[in-house]
């Protein structure tokens, strides 16, 4: 049943961008590795994390769009379920670190050791297992995201009011992340990591597995945010952002279709922090910072949002265009985020994928009133009505 | 709950509710018998829309019992368990999924498990394609079903949702104002469908368009005020100088 579900219905489109990001797994990795240096074919070592990075906030910006773009929540505070996936990924590389840290003590990471504490926390335990750290990637995000939901959507806080209180979730997570007595490093963080599952975190092969898993992981989410938004459950999400009372009335429980998708967004934008984190070699509250929850949604309302791919063109675009920006005008880059975002509404409301989607269906509907004229449309029955025909055969 | 209070399908009974102390239903009382199709009437704030409201779940009564089916409290009952009950209900404003086709729009409206997996892992049977198809037949919009919903007219999008209703398969069906911005063709039609409709469900009609409320030629009640001023056959409510007073004479 999962197969046939994640297997079946796709757009074109999806399956392209799909197909590209799985061939940029392969491709990217290869020509870093094996392309001599100095051919063009060659990617040098430092754009590898630099590229991987720009595919976390890809996966971020994806499952931000499943909650904004489908369901109509608009989350100002994404980041946070980043920042919890990321630091979770963090809390092991910590332990892998060992006696190599400063004070060479084997169990306890260094800041522990400077703050004079004698045992690890007993919320550390278990974080020098792989596979533990990885389930929490996944349920540390899931289970803030299913809480705060369930209160949030069951005393039906919505618009203006629930994006508050998700920005204020962030920010609650910001300040308490910068106390050093709560254990995660203070405003440090966590970082020095030495290796990841035994390999050399800064060697260039484990940098392009870093950056092909990332790649890959990002292309397994869109494929299942596309099954889950073209079920009828995506098409319930749909009726709840455009008419939540009348999906509410046709005996649709709306608190639980809200949560449902809530917390699958907030264990994918957990995903997208536990990649970031080794590619980056770093995780600080900064990450909580109620600013980056904004900037993902500029990436995804660039993109296009309710459209999947395009919250993560989105993402990719904006941030190559901050890398370059920063490097030549660092400290106008917040204006010119700002003057983007201010564009986008005024000029691409749908986005760039919107606005392309909206031109393309215009054609098609051109053609349709052109062959309707010639009276030809009767012959050819219409490409809604042969999917329902196969729809309803299997 | 198993003794039934009532034989009705539905049994208001000294029903009120005040928003800011404003009394929008006073001690309203009346009773919709099975298969029964009633047509209200009433001034523009007389409470027409609240009653539904109260019916679906929506608002809740100050003071007063709504029964369903003989013995459903509907005032312990949130809009989703209710609706699930078999009530459905069409709004004031035609309300339909815009950025869905019609299909979809029926396809969501059909009375199939709603909980997130079963629509997770839904697949459209035979059988749900043949009843979405039968009422495209019946509110006439075969032709237009993989349309969006938002290029209908608003006569269209009265019907789709008419058309949700049917494929709710509610016991009980609330109606309110189904023929405002149809032309006079569309508004007989909507009487057929309903009288229609009504012989295998009950169904309440709120309605000011008297022509519409004379062809549908049923019971009427008049609402004013929050409660009922007169309930009859409608030449017997029209004549009723409470009414005319009220209502038909401003
Ligand atoms: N949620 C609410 N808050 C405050 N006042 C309300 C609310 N709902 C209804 N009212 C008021 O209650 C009164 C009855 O409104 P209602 O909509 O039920 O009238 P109606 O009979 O449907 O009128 P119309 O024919 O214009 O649709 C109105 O004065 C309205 O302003
Ligand atoms: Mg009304």
């Amino acid at each position: 049943m999962i197969t046939e579900f994640l297997l079946s219905r796709h757009e074109k489109k999806t399956l392209v961008v799909a197909a590209l990001i799985l061939l940029a797994a392969i491709l990217v990795p290869l020509a870093n590795l094996l392309a001599p240096e100095g051919s063009l074919l060659h990617v040098p070592d430092h754009l590898v994390p630099l590229m991987g990075k720009y595919l976390c906030y890809a996966l971020l910006a994806l499952a931000l769009d499943l909650v904004w773009g489908y369901c109509g929540i608009l989350s100002l505070g994404h980041g946070a379920f980043f920042a919890l996936g990321g630091y979770a990924m963090g809390m092991y590389l910590m332990r892998q670190i060992g006696p190599r840290g400063v004070y060479a003590n084997p169990l306890l990471p260094d800041f522990m050791v400077f703050l004079n504490w004698k045992e690890l926390p007993w919320y550390w335990t278990g974080f020098n297992h792989f596979w533990f750290a990885g389930l929490m990637v996944l349920l540390v995000p899931g289970l803030l995201a299913f809480v705060f939901g369930w209160f949030a959507f069951r005393s039906r806080v919505t618009g203006v009011y629930l994006s508050i209180i998700t920005q204020a979730m962030t920010y609650a997570l910001l300040l308490a992340f910068f106390r050093n007595e709560m254990g995660f490093g203070g405003n440090n963080g966590l970082t020095d990591f030495k290796d990841i599952l035994g390999a050399n975190i800064q060697a260039p092969e484990t940098r392009a597995t870093l950056f092909a898993m990332t790649a890959l992981l990002l292309a397994l989410s869109l494929i299942l945010s596309s099954a889950i938004v073209r079920s009828k459950y995506g098409k319930v999400l749909i009726g709840v952002r455009d008419a939540e009372s009348r999906t509410r009335f046709l005996g649709y429980r709306v608190e639980n279709m809200k949560l449902f998708i809530f917390t699958v967004s907030a264990m994918m934008a957990g995903i997208a922090g536990a990649l970031y984190v080794p590619q980056v070699g770093i995780i600080n509250p900064g990450e909580f910072a109620p600013a980056n929850s904004i900037e993902v949604v500029i990436w995804t309302a660039v993109g296009g949002r309710g459209t999947l791919i395009g919250p993560i063109i989105g993402a990719i675009l904006v941030n190559f265009g901050k890398t370059i920006f920063t490097a030549a005008f660092p400290e106008f880059w917040l204006f010119a985020l700002g003057a983007l975002f201010i564009a986008t509404t005024l000029f691409l409301p749908k986005g760039i994928v919107g606005t392309v989607m909206q031109g393309s269906k215009a054609r098609a509907e051109r053609q349709k009133a052109v062959a309707a004229e010639k009276g030809r449309t009767a012959a050819q029955p219409s490409q809604g009505a042969a999917a329902h025909e196969t729809q309803a055969a299997e | 709950m198993d003794s039934k209070i009532t034989n009705s399908i539905l049994y208001l009974d000294n029903v009120s509710v005040s928003f800011d102390g404003f009394r929008a239903l006073n001690a309203l009382s009346f009773v919709i018998e099975p298969g029964e199709l009633r047509a209200i009437i009433g001034p523009n704030g007389a409470g027409k829309t609240t009653m539904m409201d109260i019916i679906t779940g929506k608002t809740r009564p100050d003071q007063g019992e709504v029964y369903f089916d003989g013995a459903i409290d509907l005032t312990r009952k949130d809009e989703a368990e209710i609706a699930q009950l078999g009530i459905g209900r069409k709004f004031q404003k035609p309300t339909v999924f815009e950025s869905h086709t019609i299909w979809d729009n029926l396809e969501l409206a059909l009375n199939r498990k709603r909980g997130v997996f079963s629509t997770l892992f839904y697949r459209l049977t035979t059988e749900d394609k043949a009843r979405i198809e039968h009422i495209l037949e019946t509110v006439r919009l075969t032709a237009r079903k993989n349309d969006y919903a938002a290029n209908l007219s608003h006569g269209q999008k009265q019907w789709l949702e008419i058309g949700m209703l049917l494929a709710q398969e509610p016991k009980l069906l609330l109606v309110d104002e189904p023929v405002a911005g149809m032309t006079d063709a569309e508004t007989s039609e909507t009487a057929l469908l309903l009288k229609d409709i009504a012989k295998t469900r009950s169904v309440v009609v709120v309605e000011h368009d008297m022509g519409f409320i004379r062809d549908l030629g049923v019971k009427v009640t008049c609402l004013a005020e929050g409660s009922v001023l007169a309930e009859g056959s409608i030449d017997f409510v029209s004549n009723d100088p409470k009414v005319i007073e009220n209502y038909l004479g401003r």
